[in-house]
């Protein structure tokens, strides 16, 4: 399993794009980081989620 | 700055002193993100917008009616330089762009995103944690509309990458920004900022 966000999410072996295009996120608000470290925007079609991962999406709204 | 050291401690007025921080966005946060910063002592400030003040920016932005129609970083220099004239002011008056952002920002020790757009503050924070990694970033995502004060707060998520505000609130299906909570939002950056260079990390 893969923790998204804190919730255990079946996604082991989607990248990280085949598992964004799966959710309501809209690619260019969020910024997305894995086991700590930023994934780069560049490396979402290459990265491959694994067992025990843990990402983290922030999803930007506007205002400010 | 003899009389910042008085209130602050020698140790962390140095500190403050010794800073420099960028603020990208020079609206509703990064207004008062500036004047909060300057007031305390941060010795410089890079401030970066590429627009002019308009007469709907008054009711949430730290600029006067007589400015309308200035550069947000020329009126925002101005009126810094008459609350806290020992601050190091720099304006860069131009768009952050995916190209420009790492040039533009590489002599900040902590940069805080203050954008308005939610395209554009996803393309800052990328660009920041992907290109200034030892930087230190204070971003804001949700502080529009009237909802309770209580739910705006700061969140760490990187090693060094802060968020702030409720995260939700997007000023498109609120009733815009009010004044007040987009300066609690900016407070919270403008204290995480302070507490960074204090040496103290955790929220």
């Amino acid at each position: 399993m893969v923790k998204v966000n804190g919730i255990e999410v079946d996604a082991v072996g989607k990248t990280v794009s085949e598992y964004i295009a799966t959710t309501e996120y809209d690619p260019k608000r969020i910024a997305v980081e894995r086991n700590g470290d930023i994934v780069f925007k560049s490396q979402y079609d290459v990265t491959v989620l694994e067992d025990g991962d843990s990402l983290e999406i922030v999803s930007f709204v506007g205002g400010g | 700055m003899d009389a910042l050291a008085v209130r602050h401690g020698a140790e962390l007025q140095r500190r403050f002193s010794e800073a420099t921080v960028a603020v990208c966005g020079l609206g509703g946060l990064g207004s008062n993100i500036a004047i909060a910063l300057a007031r305390a002592g941060v010795g410089k400030l890079v401030l970066i917008d590429f627009d002019k003040v308009d007469i709907t920016n008054l009711h949430r932005q730290q600029y006067k009616a007589s400015q309308i129609g200035q550069y947000k970083t020329e009126a925002l220099a101005e009126n810094l330089s008459e609350i806290a004239p020992y601050t190091d002011i720099k304006t860069v008056t131009a768009k952050l762009t995916e190209d420009n952002l790492a040039d533009l920002l590489k002599d900040a020790d902590i940069i805080c995103e203050a954008l308005d757009n939610a395209e554009a503050k996803a393309m800052l924070v990328n660009g920041v944690l992907e290109r200034l990694p030892e930087c230190f970033l204070v971003a804001a995502s949700g502080m529009a509309g009237m909802d309770t004060p209580n739910t705006i707060k700061t969140r760490k998520i990187g090693k060094q990458f802060y968020l702030c505000g409720d995260e939700v609130s997007d000023v498109e299906n609120t009733i815009g920004l009010v004044a007040s909570r987009v300066m609690l939002c900016a407070a919270h950056q403008a204290q995480t900022v302070l507490r960074i260079l204090a040496g103290e990390y955790e929220v």
